[in-house]
């Protein structure tokens, strides 16, 4: 039998290419994220997921003990933002996340929320 | 029935740009105030005839890779905010929707040396009305220019804060910071005492 010719991870790089992980869909049909949307893992032990890709099982690892914004998701697990959208879409779907969308458009931050930032910075 | 929650209540995300010309100091900006080591993420945008000829009415498509880092600073339990360095070579980086869209407000960071490679940037914030601050970042304690200087050189509004840093240091990047948000708390009391003349 012959073995199969495995390269590590630094040689391989990325074989699969992204869109592939996704199905060929380059964002998702019914969910819309922004790159600060936040995601966390609504279980916190390992749940048997077994249909799930292993991208969209990293996204749940990563996103148990805390709540991770999408464009960290993506900086984390080395995939390209639209990817971790589509991944992230999926998640919802099955109900296996739960997300907060920053603050909508058309809401104008206010100046008390203004004001917390600037005494969280001040506190840095 | 009594349905008792076990959701945990989500922070709400807040985010400020930091813009400004290749190699100005946007990544060590935001690794200085950062709690995490700044992470990378990367996009595909799709750039519809961005700088082609026009071809006969044929609509020229071609798609461009645009990497950006960010870092974090959570606030409070209930804020978090995220910095990300736009990508300094790029100019296709204002083409990123996701990433203009909904900031808090931005900084433009600047070399004396290389003024008009902050143009760009600040025509983009002030177009799309987004708050902002310009840092001039001396480096080595080099301080060749005075804020008014680079004022008047950048031809910027009165009240655009104009902030001389070192954005190697902590402290000085948060005085930019601060800055920031203090041109996006005026303009949010601008738009409180406007609506209260109606």
């Amino acid at each position: 039998m012959r073995e199969p010719r495995w390269l590590d991870d630094e040689q391989a790089g990325r074989h699969v290419r992204p869109y592939a992980i996704t199905g060929g869909r380059t964002r998702h049909s019914r969910h819309h994220f922004t790159l600060i949307t936040l995601v966390v893992s609504r279980f916190t032990h390992e749940s048997e997921q077994d249909h799930l890709e292993p991208e969209a099982m990293a996204i749940l690892a990563l996103c148990r003990e805390r709540a991770v914004a999408v464009a960290e998701i993506a900086g984390t697990l080395d995939l390209p933002v639209s990817v971790v959208k589509v991944l992230c879409g999926d998640l919802l779907n099955a109900e296996l996340i739960i997300v907060q969308a920053p603050p909508a458009l058309t809401e104008q931050p206010s100046v008390d929320l203004i004001e917390r930032v600037m005494d969280g910075i001040r506190q840095l | 029935m009594v349905s008792v929650s076990s959701e945990p209540l989500l922070p709400t995300a807040l985010k400020i740009l930091i813009a400004g010309g290749f190699g100005v100091g946007k990544t060590t900006m935001v690794g200085s105030v950062s709690e995490v080591a700044p992470l990378e993420t990367e996009e595909r945008i799709t750039t519809a005839s961005v700088g082609v000829d026009d071809l006969a009415g044929i609509e020229k498509k071609s798609s461009t890779t645009v990497a950006m880092d960010f870092g974090r600073i959570t606030i409070s339990p209930e804020l978090v905010l995220y910095l990300f360095g736009t990508p300094g070579q790029d100019r296709f980086w204002f083409m990123w929707d996701d990433l203009s869209t909904g900031a808090l407000g931005a900084v433009v960071l600047a070399d004396t040396r290389r003024l008009d490679a902050s143009f760009a940037s600040i025509d983009f914030f002030e177009s799309r009305d987004i708050p902002f601050a310009v840092g001039v970042n001396c480096f080595d304690g080099r301080r060749e220019a005075t804020a008014e200087q680079v004022r008047q050189a950048l031809d910027l509004d009165p009240s655009t804060p104009v902030v001389l840093c070192d954005v190697r240091e902590r402290q000085s990047s948060k005085t930019v910071l601060l800055a920031v948000l203090e041109a996006a708390r005026a303009q949010a009391e601008a738009r409180l005492a406007a609506s209260g003349q109606l």
